[in-house]
């Protein structure tokens, strides 16, 4: 049975804009080759982060949202430790609340959390 | 003699009405907390980052364990410090 996940990234601020648009695509396409199905997509852009990471104080944050088998996600997960633009991820399985939240979120178009403003690079 | 029984009280006297506490969650309908959302779960931490009791900001158990969940998530993606002096 498929369920939705959503996964948020981050990588290093050490690339470019285009190889940043690389490393997304490249994990996009993993997910359609495994038979997973995009839901929806969020660029953050560049943010400072509450504590350094890797001794990087900014990233980008990327957010997606799919439907898939739950052995993909350990799959997806591997590919995340292994690229090493990737510093940050975290999948969280949604149920039905968070999914209506989601949802509502959508609509509403909130493109970015409206928390930060993010930080121009 | 009667000054002992004058004392006495068949309520006790109310020295100030504390404000009832009450879950927002519950009050307001809120299913599921988000953790992306910094700004909000900076309610339920105290200046150092860390997550506030139950006993002070009066959310059920229920939703404790979401806010607790929510928080330590967003910790995770570095949205929130896991410690700090001065957040707020």
């Amino acid at each position: 049975m498929q369920k939705q996940y959503e996964t948020v990234f981050i990588m290093t601020p050490v690339l470019s804009d285009d190889q940043m648009k690389e490393a997304v695509g490249k994990f996009k396409a993993m997910l359609t080759e495994n038979g997973a199905k995009l839901v929806h997509e969020e660029n953050w852009g560049l943010r400072k982060l509450a504590y350094p990471i890797q001794k990087k104080t900014t990233g980008f944050y990327h957010l997606l949202e799919f439907q898939a088998d739950g052995d993909f996600v350990s799959k997806l997960e591997v590919a995340f430790k292994r690229d090493e633009r990737i510093i940050r991820f975290l999948t969280v399985a949604l149920d039905k609340y968070s999914l209506a939240y989601n949802e509502k979120r959508r609509t509403k178009g909130f493109d970015k959390p409206k928390t930060e403003t993010p930080v121009e690079a | 003699m009667s000054t002992a029984s004058e004392i006495r009280y068949l309520t006790p006297p109310s020295v100030d009405v504390k404000k009832k506490k009450y879950c927002r969650f519950k009050k307001s309908g809120i299913k599921y907390i988000d953790y992306k959302d910094a700004d909000f779960l900076l309610k339920f931490v105290n200046e150092q980052g860390k997550i506030l009791p139950r006993r002070l900001t009066g959310t059920s158990l229920k939703f404790q364990r979401k806010v607790s969940q929510a928080v330590k998530r967003a910790r995770h993606i570095a949205l929130m410090p896991y410690v700090a002096d001065l957040m707020k």
